[in-house]
């Protein structure tokens, strides 16, 4: 019998709120947090919303000698970190280095650092470059920036799975954990909202044109129109539960209870794609049946046909209208890797409070998608155990399960 | 050729590789002090020689990082490049 993995700390920055409790209040409200970008002028695009991070003001959170040398997101991970480690009520200093483990996820890396330093190579030349840029760009940069503010020395490591990875990294912070480290500090992070990571977005084809701010990120709405990208995530603490036990851990949020991975066949295979056996797969490894499932976190791309072939997936395993679904990223956008993180974090919060999310603005799914979404209002329900699902450009399927501790 | 100060390079480094609260700040008086107490690893020297060169119009050979334990050593050696420039 292997031990189980448990959530001792969250620490979120979302596009709806900056800090756990902001966040998770205004996910219940049904509070959306995208909106027109204002960190760059986004006139000449065609594509001007975003779910950005509101109040956050790096000088306020991030030690002035990291600013010379971190991205947006860093900072943004390095906020999120400390918050999950003060909720575990972790002092670094006082257990072993070598215990405590760091395990992020990343899509793309420092954009927009990287996009000021390439401004500089062009216009005035090589000795302009920040020597920096070395590893600001570089998307296991969270990963080391964690590790080296907290003296984190046990193993790290980066998945890179578009917004799939973020489960993939809580999932090899677990093995960590079942390995012998004490503690490891996961999830992720991300954000790309700078001119050259929003073409190379927009590049993507998904992105919805939409104008209205209510109206662009409907993922399984008859009106779905492609996805409104964000930035934030979540950072959780996870440990053995013997571990929470022995240092008398405040809250234990829940365990990492079920987890499986899967690739999509070839498109043009009439093959299955993967989401419907990584659900089959992560219920098994938790031991649980579908009916012991209380709600699903979508994936909700935001893509008619992509949500369609999700809520087959569902379906599929569930029954039509078998478990409720929810897709609070309605209200946050996709945020890459650090989207699943923060549906996890969400998840093990509706296992607390026994709440699950409305979508934001979603109001209309279509009947032949056989899903009980949860729309216009939180609902309340207990919640034991909850299935969070992602998807990465390329044909990643990842998904989770979580249950009450 | 223009010498530079401990005071000089102080604003530098603080500018190019920021300054801490909770570290000791670098400015007359410590030049014998680390760099490693002073919280400044080999990227901040490499950023500080940068801003030298931009700044001074000089090229400082990349010995002076290898060869520069604290910032009086440092100092030392940049002086050195710019009076031969």
């Amino acid at each position: 019998m292997t031990t189980p993995v448990v959530v001792t700390g969250i620490g979120v920055t979302a596009p709806n709120g900056l800090g756990t409790d902001a966040y998770w209040a205004a996910t219940l409200r049904g509070e959306s947090g995208i909106g027109p970008i204002s960190r760059f002028d986004p006139a000449g695009y065609p594509v001007r919303l975003a779910g950005e991070v509101p109040d956050f003001v790096a000088e306020d959170h991030i030690p002035n000698r990291l600013l010379p040398q971190t991205d947006h997101m860093t900072r943004l991970s390095l906020l999120a970190a400390r918050m999950a480690l003060a909720d575990a009520a972790v002092d670094p200093a006082e257990l072993d280095e070598f215990g405590m483990g760091v395990v992020t996820a990343s899509s793309s890396g420092g954009f927009e650092f990287g996009q000021r330093e390439m401004a500089k190579l062009w216009s005035k030349g090589g000795q302009f470059v920040s020597a920096y840029q070395s590893f600001a760009w570089f998307y296991a940069v969270n990963t080391g920036q964690i590790s080296i503010m907290h003296g984190l020395r046990g193993p790290a490591s980066v998945l890179v799975a578009d917004q799939a990875g973020g489960l993939d990294a809580i999932a090899q912070a677990r093995r960590y954990v079942r390995r012998g480290t004490d503690l490891v500090v996961t999830g992720g992070v991300d954000g790309a909202l700078c001119p050259w990571g929003w073409v190379a977005q927009i590049a993507g084809g998904r992105l919805s044109s939409q104008a209205d701010p209510r109206r662009a990120y409907l993922p399984f709405d008859v009106d779905a129109s492609g996805f409104v990208p964000g930035e934030g995530g979540a950072i959780l603490v996870v440990e053995s539960a013997e571990s929470a036990r022995s240092r008398a851990a405040g809250t234990v949020y829940g365990e990492i209870a079920g987890y499986a991975a899967t690739f999509d066949p070839p498109v043009h295979s009439g093959r299955q794609p993967g989401l419907r056996r990584a659900i089959e797969l992560a219920l098994a490894d938790a031991d649980l049946a579908a009916g012991d499932v209380d709600v699903v976190f979508a994936d909700g791309y935001g893509v008619p046909d992509l949500d369609m072939a999700e809520a087959g997936a569902i379906t599929a395993v569930f029954g039509v209208d078998g478990v409720p679904v929810v897709v609070p990223k309605a209200m946050t956008g996709r945020l890459y890797s650090g989207g699943a993180p923060l549906d996890v974090a969400a998840a093990l919060l509706a296992i607390r409070d026994g709440v699950i999310p409305p979508a934001g603005y979603v109001s209309d799914v279509p009947r032949h998608y056989g899903m009980d979404l949860v729309i216009g209002k939180p609902r309340h329900v207990p919640v034991t155990a909850a299935l969070v699902l992602a998807r990465g450009h390329g044909g990643f399927n990842s998904a989770m399960v979580v249950r009450a501790a | 050729m223009h010498q530079l100060t401990m005071a000089d390079l102080a604003v530098l480094m603080r500018r190019v590789a920021g300054a801490d609260e909770d570290a000791v700040e670098l400015g007359t008086g410590n030049e014998d002090t680390g760099f490693d107490d002073l919280g400044y690893d080999s990227l901040a020297l490499l950023e500080t020689m940068r801003a030298v060169e931009r700044e001074y119009g000089v090229r400082l050979p990349d010995d002076i990082l290898a060869e520069s334990t604290n910032p009086g050593e440092l100092l030392a050696l940049v002086n050195l490049s710019l009076a031969r420039s």
